[in-house]
């Protein structure tokens, strides 16, 4: 096996891909191929469900690649998941076309409520599918350079980066509830009908999503694993365990984080846009800073770090809410239950690897990463 | 919140009705029998019967007689052919209904073809004005020789202006007086008099500088000429701005009001944040647990002793600091203490257990709003110059900045404070001299919790309690003592106050929601320029 390691993968990794690989092929098959009384069918909600645990899984990684492998919290991803679920939910609401409740043939239907007269300029070019597709990648890529172009020159780390990206979603959110935005307001974009001609309620459809979903997962993986087995990888890590040394070496810390952090946002545009073909709508509720915290959780509870974990917790903790989807208040409660627990598996993972995470204010030590202690002990 | 509107609406109801029988019922009473008596009287008679009459009413000071006289000068007093009554009619919309003229009792809907009209010449007319001026302009209960002041001074009618004249000399109130000058400057200007009476006119108006007062001398200007004019147009000039300049104190007003919620929610954290360098994110959920506690008191007070009402607010303090602090002494007890010094797996923790305390609360109280209701002395308005202020927010203002001075004496002036700032300053140093470091953090941790708890009582006035309570504030707290900069009091009160002012002066040119995210905005970039807020510390525990 060590041979085939080119990207340094490991044996958790290659069973990751091989597992998501068969997902990707297995459910759908079964899905489609199978008669709906036979033990081996697939259904279709199921199908759905796990389509989205697969989306979920890649704004996981997406986490886990800026704060397990380069020390930054960011608890605004969800901000770049909705973007790209935004850029895609506008093409699908475009595809409509004169099928809406309102019959017009260009403007949305919640447009035509609101009395306006032409599509305002941000929505051309989302009638092409590829427009949307790049946009995907491409709006919430822009806006992490953007933003991190900002934050990481003039040095703001740690918490405070960990504040103002959620202070960006929110932000974000109150603008999408915004009516004048032209993006759909409280309600947000829904009522889709196909995507690429394709029926979006056609089982088919649905299985294609799925694959396209599993592939998206496992080509996210491996930009990761490239990344983080790099040498630029190894320079991360080096941000991430101690950021002011790697600066004195030599290294230019805010190009590297800079760089990583717009994949990442990229990345998870990329969720956003394969989950609103399958949900069938994106509203501001997605901007919500605690949809970003909650993501933040399922990477910890994988296990920070590790790519296949942070995917693996994404879909766990997922599928446990769904398992108590009986009331919004029980699913709060467990929620709330793990991310507490959480708190004793943190510690334990870090002294299972010493080195990985260094007690941040080791006694006495140099420089500006451990400093005074303020509140170690 | 809901008690204390519906509680006051009940009561103002009843105020209102007490004091329609109280005024309706008393005259009426002594003279109700002359009054319908003359009233039915104008409907028969010659136009010089109806004088007669009209003169014996005003003579006799009675106000009960203004409506009917109203009524009869704008022709809506008529005589209900079935039995010869006399009636107001009140239109409303496309149907008649008739009022009795003396009592104001509603006698039910009329067709206008069973109505008959009682007719009046302009002769009549004159009197009538002059009638309904003197009963109201001088009037002998003082409320109603202010308000019809006033109206005449919205009506600018010129022939009220000897009916002002005399009042004028005969009242005794001074602030009345004023409004009849004034309302006698407006009439003027609406007659042909001499050009220097007009001036003096404008003056008196200029003086009042309000908006009505803007509205008389725009129509004196567009009607006039020459030195009027010109004088009205300066004044409207002046008037505008004086008008800015107290719009622009409301707005302070307002955002100084906002500036001390954004405070009084941000204490607390400017204590576990700022000073301990814990990133509590379940703060928020203190300022619930302490409007909750007052919901609790409140509740408490009104089974079992509804006299101490207006103290509720006072009982539920103490409470809802211990309740609230404790419940901070246990958290940092129990979970905080092993997580001092990573500040990414504290914010996770507290995060969790912020859903913890929401979902906690809401097995307890519901997941619906509770009301909390707003003692008598926190309710009504009282107006300064041309500000209109609310004494609850007024009490809140002075509220947020007691709790800020008492916290920086508990800082700056006690052992305990003492000992908390060297713990933060250097654990180490700290405990070599004898200092329990443990118990100071919890108990740093409950203080900055029980007075997030003290905000919870303020804040229970003014929003929503519900179990999201505390999620609404949290990032604007965490805004405000970034903002402000961390480990800092001071900065924590400029910062509050600067992004209240700054949001309510934005709110009138972008909107509420776009002023917010302004706000936001500007604060992320000024994160990048000051990543260490308005007033950094310097020096070497900086860099932790």
């Amino acid at each position: 096996m060590a041979r085939a390691m080119p990207l340094g993968l490991g044996r958790s990794g290659i069973a990751f891909l091989v597992i998501v690989a068969a997902a990707g092929v297995l459910v759908p098959f079964l899905n489609l191929a199978t008669p709906v009384d036979s033990p081996w069918h697939v259904p279709t909600t199921t199908v759905v469900l796990f389509g989205k645990y697969l989306c979920f899984a890649l704004l996981a990684l997406s986490i886990d690649l800026v704060w397990g492998y380069c020390g930054i919290l960011s608890l605004g991803h969800g901000a770049f998941f909705a973007l790209g679920g935004y850029a895609m939910g506008m093409h699908l609401m475009r595809e409509i076309g004169s099928r809406g409740v309102y019959g017009n043939p260009v403007l949305p239907d919640f447009m035509v409520f609101l009395n306006w007269k032409e599509l305002p300029w941000y929505w051309y070019g989302f009638d092409q599918f590829w427009f949307a597709a790049i946009m995907a990648l491409l709006v919430p890529g822009a806006l992490a350079f953007v933003f991190g172009a900002f934050a990481f020159r003039s040095r703001v780390t740690g918490v405070y980066l960990s504040i103002i990206t959620q202070a960006m979603t929110f932000a974000l959110m109150l603008a999408f509830f915004r009516n004048d935005m032209g993006l759909g307001g409280n309600n947000g974009l829904t009522d889709f009908k196909d995507v690429l001609g394709f029926d979006l309620q056609q089982n088919a459809t649905r299985c294609g999503l799925f694959a396209l979903s599993a592939a998206a997962l496992a080509a996210g993986f491996l930009v990761c694993r490239a990344i983080v087995s790099s040498k630029l990888g190894k320079v991360l890590v080096a941000v991430r365990d101690a950021e002011s040394r790697t600066r004195f070496i030599g290294y230019r810390v805010e190009h590297f984080k800079l760089f990583v952090f717009t994949v990442s946002a990229m990345m998870a545009g990329l969720a956003g846009a394969l989950y609103v073909p399958q949900v069938g709508i994106i509203n501001p509720g997605e901007f919500a800073p605690a949809n970003s915290i909650e993501a933040v959780i399922w990477v910890a509870v994988g296990g920070r770090g590790t790519l296949v974990g942070a995917a693996l917790g994404a879909r766990g903790r997922q599928r446990r809410q769904e398992l108590v989807h009986r009331g919004a208040s029980r699913a709060l409660a467990v929620r709330a239950r793990r991310a507490v627990h959480f708190r004793h598996a943190v510690p334990a993972e870090g002294a299972a690897r010493p080195g990985r995470y260094p007690p941040r204010q080791a006694p006495g030590a140099a420089g500006g990463d451990a400093g005074p202690a303020r509140n170690g002990r | 919140m809901a008690t204390g509107p519906s509680l006051g609406t009940v009561l103002r109801r009843g105020l209102v009705a007490f004091a329609l029988l109280m005024g309706l019922a008393l005259p009426v009473a002594a003279d109700t029998d002359s009054l319908s008596a003359r009233i039915t009287a104008l409907a028969t008679g010659d136009f010089a019967t109806k004088e007669a009459i009209i003169v014996e009413l005003a003579a006799t000071g009675d106000a009960a007689a203004v409506p009917a006289l109203r009524a009869l000068g704008d022709g809506d007093l008529q005589i209900r052919k079935a039995d010869r009554k006399v009636i107001i009619a009140v239109r409303d919309g496309n149907r008649l209904t008739a009022v009795d003229p003396v009592t104001g009792a509603d006698l039910g809907a009329v067709e206008s073809g069973a109505l008959e009209r009682i007719r009046v010449n302009n002769n009549l007319r004159r009197a009538l004005r002059a009638a309904v001026g003197s009963l109201t302009l001088l009037s002998k209960d003082v409320t109603v020789r202010r308000l019809a002041a006033e109206s005449v001074f919205k009506s600018l009618d010129p022939t009220a202006l000897e009916t002002l004249d005399q009042a004028i000399q005969v009242e005794t109130d001074e602030r009345v007086r004023r409004l009849m000058v004034q309302a006698r400057a407006a009439a003027i200007l609406q007659t042909d008099r001499p050009e220097a009476e007009k001036l003096e006119a404008v003056a008196i108006i200029a003086d009042r500088g309000d908006q009505d007062a803007r509205g008389v001398l725009s129509a004196v200007a567009a009607s006039s000429e020459g030195e009027v004019k010109d004088k009205a147009l300066a004044s409207i000039a002046l008037i505008e701005q004086s008008l800015a300049m107290w719009e622009a104190g409301q707005n302070i007003w307002y955002g100084i009001s906002l500036g001390s919620v954004l405070l009084l929610a941000a204490i607390g954290l400017a204590i576990t944040f700022g000073v301990m360098g814990v990133i509590n994110m379940a703060h928020g959920e203190m300022v619930m647990i302490g409007a909750y506690v007052t919901f609790a008191v409140q509740e408490v007070i009104r089974t079992s002793a509804p006299w101490l009402f207006d103290a509720s607010l006072l009982i539920a303090l103490p409470l809802a600091f211990l309740t609230a602090g404790a419940v901070g002494v246990a958290i940092e007890r129990g979970i905080i203490r092993w997580l001092y010094g990573r500040p990414l797996e504290t914010l996770l923790a507290t995060w969790g257990l912020s859903l913890v305390l929401q979902q906690a609360v809401r097995s307890i109280f519901g997941p619906s709003n509770r009301e909390v209701g707003a003692p008598s002395w926190m309710s009504g308005a009282f107006e300064l110059g041309g500000l209109t202020l609310t004494y609850g927010r007024a009490w809140i203002i002075v509220f947020a900045i007691m709790v800020f001075a008492l916290l920086v004496v508990v800082l700056k002036r006690t052992a305990f404070g003492l000992q908390m700032r060297a713990v933060t300053q250097n654990r180490r140093m700290a405990s070599s001299m004898g200092i329990r470091t443990t118990w100071v953090d919890a108990m740093t941790f409950g203080l900055g919790s029980g007075i997030a708890g003290i905000a919870g009582v303020a804040l229970s006035q003014i929003d929503n309690v519900s179990p999201n309570l505390g999620q609404s504030y949290i990032i604007d707290s965490f805004m405000v003592v970034v903002f402000g900069g961390v480990g800092n009091l001071w900065g924590t009160l400029v910062g509050a106050l600067t992004l209240g002012v700054v949001n309510k002066f934005l709110e009138p040119y972008a909107g509420a929601v776009l002023g917010k995210i302004l706000v936001l905005v500007f604060i992320i970039l000024f994160i990048q320029k000051r990543p260490r807020g308005m007033f950094a510390l310097k020096g070497r525990a900086v860099e932790s």
